[in-house]
């Protein structure tokens, strides 16, 4: 599993990755109340919008670590968005897609060092 | 949450003493009439009750501190009110002959020219009913301008500490949000614009003093490296309360401004309106203004000749009555009583961070203009969110400050405490936020119960995100 500076994680299989938003996020985030997701057949570039998220705190973008198209989008988050607060990086997936580019991974994060990047953040 | 009128079970008939009238009624038209009208009914007594009442649980300007960041809750001069209410301003309809309605027209042709001179415009438009609705109107213009010059113009340049409503607009006019990260001081970082800067650049939106309550220092240079690739400067005129009489946005090179009237210019806000969020513009816009404005031969007179007009923005004239509140309110201070505002609004905001800063994080230290934003990142590390502290301060008898924004700074508490405070209020507030922040250690409950001695206790705002309760019904669900 990887992670981007703006705390999305991507996990990868074979050609296909699922993304979704870090545990760290969405606690920064507070209960998210909506969430705008892409269609599949979307195009995404990395670095740009993936969606939308609001939370009672906040709106904000979610970006995609890779550019990518969307093969799958995780329907249950429209009825139920505090999937994404009790379990983020499993049943609060947003989205699934085919890889593009797979050099593009190395200018993610790993575990380790997302782990650093956070607690320097958070200072 | 207490009775709605609908729920309080009296009777009119009970409690009315009028005669029944003699004149007959059996020669109303039948089919005109009906047996049923779901109204409550109340005596007069009952409904002024119940309203006092309301209005006594209310948190308004007029009965507490306020200090609600890019809100610019400053207290309402009651004059304006009074000048308002003339009859001359209230019984007239915009259906009404052009020749009978000169006094109307005469006071919106002078605050045309009036905020021409603070701001240094060339014309304004006073349709536009809100910040945002003037930032349509604004970026509206800008589209079209360079739709007809055939200027190939894709993305508006934001800021990451702008205004939401910012790249909503961008979004409305069709261009695409290119943001910018705010530099380590809080201000637009110089060589992270150029690099966003292109020639598809249509415009860039600002906020000057920036939501961080900051002077954006290089607004000359960013200014240039706009317009050398033919883009234009936007100005979001929310925090004009910093500068009125200081500088003119015109020599700060913006193109288009809107300024809320019902901020900076004191008109009463909060709940949605009305608000007015006039529009001005320079030379290379003028021909683009939303249709009409006022202008003068030898009447006043609604000038729909704007050649490139992008058309009418809304129903009449705009907020009226709001105009001729700001009207009232510019004229009874004049140039020099204006510069006093902005200067008051800085010099409170500046002694509430300094008396502050010990207690709560500053993440952006430079001296600030009319509006300070502190983090509560210490006070997190203790249990205590921005959010318990907000309310926790309503127990206190004071407004909550603008919570979580702008987004870059973290558990950001934005206060803007206004012109129109005496420091004893401030001092006040500073009490109270040190005491808040003592109170972390010794009784979290307290805060995380916040608000205590309110009418409404602390509400569920997921469940209410979550499942929006928009409309009163009968039933009783």
């Amino acid at each position: 599993m990887r992670f981007a500076k703006t705390h999305e994680w991507i996990k990868v299989d074979s050609d296909i990755a699922t993304i979704g938003i870090s545990e760290y996020a969405q606690k920064e985030l507070g209960d998210v109340v909506y969430i705008e997701l892409p269609k599949v057949g979307d195009k995404l570039t990395a670095g740009e919008q993936l969606g939308t998220i609001e939370s009672t705190k906040a709106a904000g973008e979610m970006y995609s670590p890779i550019s990518a198209e969307v093969v799958a989008v995780n329907d249950d988050l429209a009825a139920s968005p505090q999937l994404i607060n009790e379990d983020p990086m499993q049943r609060g997936w947003m989205v699934k897609v085919k890889i593009e580019n797979q050099a593009e991974l190395q200018n993610l994060m790993d575990e380790a060092s997302y782990a650093e990047f956070i607690a320097k953040e958070s200072d | 949450m207490g009775e709605t009128i609908f729920d309080k079970n009296t009777n009119l008939s009970e409690v009315n003493f009028i005669a029944k009238p003699k004149v007959p009624l059996e020669d109303f038209p039948v089919e005109l009439s009906r047996s049923q009208l779901p109204l409550p009914s109340l005596g007069e007594l009952d409904v002024i009750r119940h309203y006092s009442n309301l209005a006594k649980d209310n948190l308004s300007v007029d009965t507490n501190f306020y200090p609600l960041g890019s809100c610019t809750m400053k207290y309402n001069p009651k004059l304006n009110e009074a000048v308002a209410c003339l009859d001359g301003f209230c019984d007239i309809h915009p259906y009404q002959d052009q020749d009978l309605i000169q006094g109307s027209l005469e006071l919106m042709y002078n605050l045309q020219n009036l905020l021409c001179q603070i701001t240094g415009m060339e014309h304004f438009t006073l349709q536009p009913s809100s910040g945002a609705h003037g930032e349509l109107a604004g970026m509206l213009m800008i589209r079209k301008y360079h739709d007809i010059a055939g200027n190939q113009k894709e993305e508006v340049i934001v800021p990451d500490s702008a205004h939401g409503t910012n790249p909503a607009t961008v979004s409305m006019c069709g261009y695409k949000t290119i943001v910018v990260e705010s530099g380590s001081d809080g201000l637009i970082d110089i060589e992270k614009l150029r690099l966003a800067v292109n020639e598809k650049t249509a415009a860039i939106m600002l906020t000057n003093p920036n939501t961080l309550g900051l002077f954006e220092e290089d607004i000359l240079e960013i200014a240039q490296i706009i317009h050398d690739k033919d883009g234009f400067l936007y100005y979001d005129g929310a925090n004009f309360n910093a500068l009125l009489g200081i500088v003119k946005p015109s020599l700060m090179g913006f193109d288009v401004i809107h300024l809320n009237l019902h901020k900076t210019f004191s008109t009463p806000h909060g709940c949605g309106g009305p608000g007015a969020g006039v529009v001005g513009v320079g030379k290379r816009l003028a021909d683009f203004l939303p249709s009409p404005i006022v202008s003068k031969r030898e009447n006043y007179y609604l000038n729909y000749q704007i050649k490139h007009s992008i058309g009418r923005l809304r129903t009449f004239y705009g907020s009226f009555s709001v105009l001729v509140r700001a009207y009232a309110y510019i004229l009874r201070l004049g140039r020099d009583g204006l510069l006093n505002v902005s200067h008051n609004a800085i010099i409170n905001a500046n002694y509430i961070k300094e008396k502050l800063k010990n207690y709560y994080n500053l993440p952006f230290p430079k001296r600030c203009m009319h509006e300070v934003v502190f983090s509560c990142s210490k006070q997190k590390e203790k249990g205590a969110l921005a959010l318990d502290i907000a309310k926790r301060l309503m127990d206190y008898g004071i407004h909550p400050p603008t919570m979580y924004f702008p987004l870059i700074v973290a558990e950001a508490l934005m206060v803007e405490a206004t012109e129109t405070e005496s420091k004893y209020t401030l001092d006040n507030f500073i009490d109270a936020m040190i005491a808040i922040d003592k109170e972390i250690s010794l009784d979290l409950q307290i805060l995380k119960n916040a608000p205590n001695n309110t009418c409404t206790k602390r509400v569920d705002e997921v469940r209410a995100a979550r499942f929006p309760d928009l409309r009163w019904q009968e039933s009783g669900d």
